[in-house]
């Protein structure tokens, strides 16, 4: 089901663990869909020094956030935030069609241990935001086929690409 | 390199006196069992043979009771869709539970773009669905209640001796989905009083896609297969007569074996129930204590996901089950776990552990010390688990 390059960063993660007084710490995700992540930053002169990740869910998952961290570690916050989820996957070569968009957040972890470290800098504290309990989408507003990955409108209930009926999923 | 198996709700070893059974049935090659021609009696009459050893396994009144199919899926569908079809003037109104296989649940979704109405019962604690809520689901309009008989994800066993009498004072038609438990747990189709009872050969080491329909004489069903008249005029199409022989070979034996498997698979799941706290902690067992197969063990492991643990068990050459999301290809959790009442967060850390008559106590052994290991690896991950270990 996995390619090599996804069962290597699984079955040896690297960088895995906690940073004791993080600069910056995202974590994204639910366990409705199974996957949490959560990745801790430790940034120096404006460049990640060091970069850990804690995950909970399924083999893409851990492998997504081991290579985002190898990706990651060493950038300058510039460069940083322009890692997306798709250089990741491509960094990978390549996940399931329905892994990617349940287990693909670990650049979105990371932009959210950004945007923290960076309101810690300015000073300002947000609420922690509050998880929905039902249909949680872990990329914006779009909804995607859990089966073929094709994108959906919010109401379908049946996916005409691959004929999966979705009257409980998605 | 040897695989220890603990995935035989998945797929069984095919014995090997059906495997024979099945070869000599290839170089053999049989004429049709419809011809009336000599050659044509020759395969029909061994296929009466393997109906009559499959009728002596679940106790049919007549041979002429079981319908063979392709396998447990086509047997569910033919009971659900052939009794809503040939009711229908009675009422469009069926009763079932919220923990069924899928093949009952979307043969049900079908038919309720035909009209039909579908009242699905939820279960206690256990994974016990309540006669008493049954009998009170029934309506004027009820024309089939369809209860399985043990869950494949969690080997609960349901009351269906007490269901099928309720069903009967209603003058409703039973059906039990029991592809799991025939040829594993003794089943009497006429001492449990069902109408219906769908089962599948490689529950007990037959060949896959064959299976049967158990139809009690007189009840109202259509095909789901129309054609020709075989079967009774039950089910058309040209029997599976290599995969019936293979299955009516592997009946045989599971009559004939059936207390010293019991006995056996009954070992080993004392023995891993019994181990199990010596290997990992905090962990859920979603199988009833007292009602379930003795070939399985559901367990939620708190704080980490199925398919890692599956993968990892793999990377050790150990095939188990798992019912998390990640794994099934949908993003929901199973539903027969959240209708236990289990949290998302537990129930995508399902491990469903089967064994059969060529597991060993070795395996159950390699399997605890395995799982030891990769639980304490996923956890040293696990956001989930060093939140726990803070609060």
């Amino acid at each position: 089901m996995y390619n090599k390059t996804v069962m290597d960063h699984f079955r040896n993660p690297r960088n895995v663990g906690v940073i004791e007084d993080a600069d910056g710490i995202g974590e994204v995700g639910n366990p409705l869909c199974g996957d949490m992540m959560t990745i801790y930053l430790r940034i120096g002169e404006e460049r990640i020094e060091d970069i850990k990740f804690q995950t909970f869910g399924c083999g893409s998952a851990i492998a997504v956030s081991s290579m985002l961290t190898e990706i990651a570690k060493g950038k300058s916050i510039e460069d940083a935030k322009k890692i997306t989820n798709k250089d990741v996957a491509e960094a990978l070569e390549g996940l399931p069609k329905n892994k990617l968009h349940c287990s693909n957040l670990g650049a979105d972890a990371l932009q959210m241990a950004i945007k923290n470290y960076e309101d810690k800098k300015a000073g300002i504290t947000r609420p922690e935001p509050k998880r929905k309990d039902e249909h949680e989408h872990s990329h914006g507003d779009k909804c995607y086929c859990p089966y073929c990955d094709i994108e959906l409108s919010e109401d379908a209930t049946f996916c005409d690409a691959c004929q999966s009926s979705l009257e409980e999923e998605h | 390199m040897k695989i220890i198996n603990l995935d035989h709700i998945s797929s069984k070893p095919l014995l090997s006196e059906a495997k024979k059974a099945m070869i000599a049935a290839i170089e053999k090659d049989y004429h049709n069992p419809s011809s009336q021609h000599k050659s044509g009696e020759e395969a029909a009459e061994v296929l009466d043979n393997a109906r009559e050893s499959v009728a002596q396994l679940i106790n049919c009144a007549t041979p002429k009771e079981i319908v063979f199919t392709s396998g447990g899926t086509e047997s569910v569908n033919h009971a659900i869709k052939g009794v809503a079809m040939a009711n229908a003037e009675k009422g469009k109104h069926i009763v079932t539970s919220n923990i069924e296989h899928n093949a009952v649940i979307r043969s049900l979704r079908r038919l309720k773009t035909a009209g039909f109405k579908v009242t699905s019962l939820s279960v206690d604690a256990g994974g016990r669905v309540n006669p008493q809520e049954v009998a009170d689901a029934i309506t004027d309009e009820t024309v089939l209640v369809s209860i399985m008989h043990s869950n494949n994800e969690t080997g609960t066993i349901q009351p269906i001796e007490d269901i099928a009498k309720i069903a009967r004072e209603k003058k409703v038609i039973f059906h039990t989905d029991a592809v799991d438990s025939v040829g594993v747990v003794p089943i009497d189709v006429q001492a449990l009083g069902v109408d219906l009872l769908s089962f599948a050969s490689n529950t007990f080491y037959g060949p896959t896609g064959v299976g049967g329909l158990y139809i009690r004489r007189g009840t109202r069903v259509f095909p789901l297969l129309d054609g020709g008249i075989q079967e009774n005029n039950k089910r058309a199409g040209t029997e599976n007569l290599i995969g019936i022989i293979g299955m009516g070979k592997a009946a045989e034996l599971a009559e004939r074996d059936l207390k010293p498997r019991l006995n056996h698979l009954k070992n080993l799941k004392s023995k891993l129930l019994a181990e199990l706290p010596n290997y990992i902690d905090e962990y859920i067992l979603n199988t009833h204590p007292e009602f379930s197969l003795p070939n399985l063990v559901s367990l939620s492991i708190k704080y980490i996901e199925g398919e890692s643990v599956m993968l990892m068990l793999d990377d050790d050459d150990i095939a188990v089950s798992t019912r998390s999301a990640c794994a099934t290809g949908s993003l929901r959790a199973s539903h027969v776990l959240l209708s236990l009442g289990l949290s998302h967060a537990d129930a995508q850390g399902t491990l469903v552990i089967s064994f059969g008559i060529d597991t060993t106590e070795e395996d159950i052994l390699a399997f605890l010390s395995s799982l030891k290991s990769v639980v304490t690896t996923l956890r040293d991950i696990s956001p989930l688990y060093s939140k726990a270990r803070l609060t």
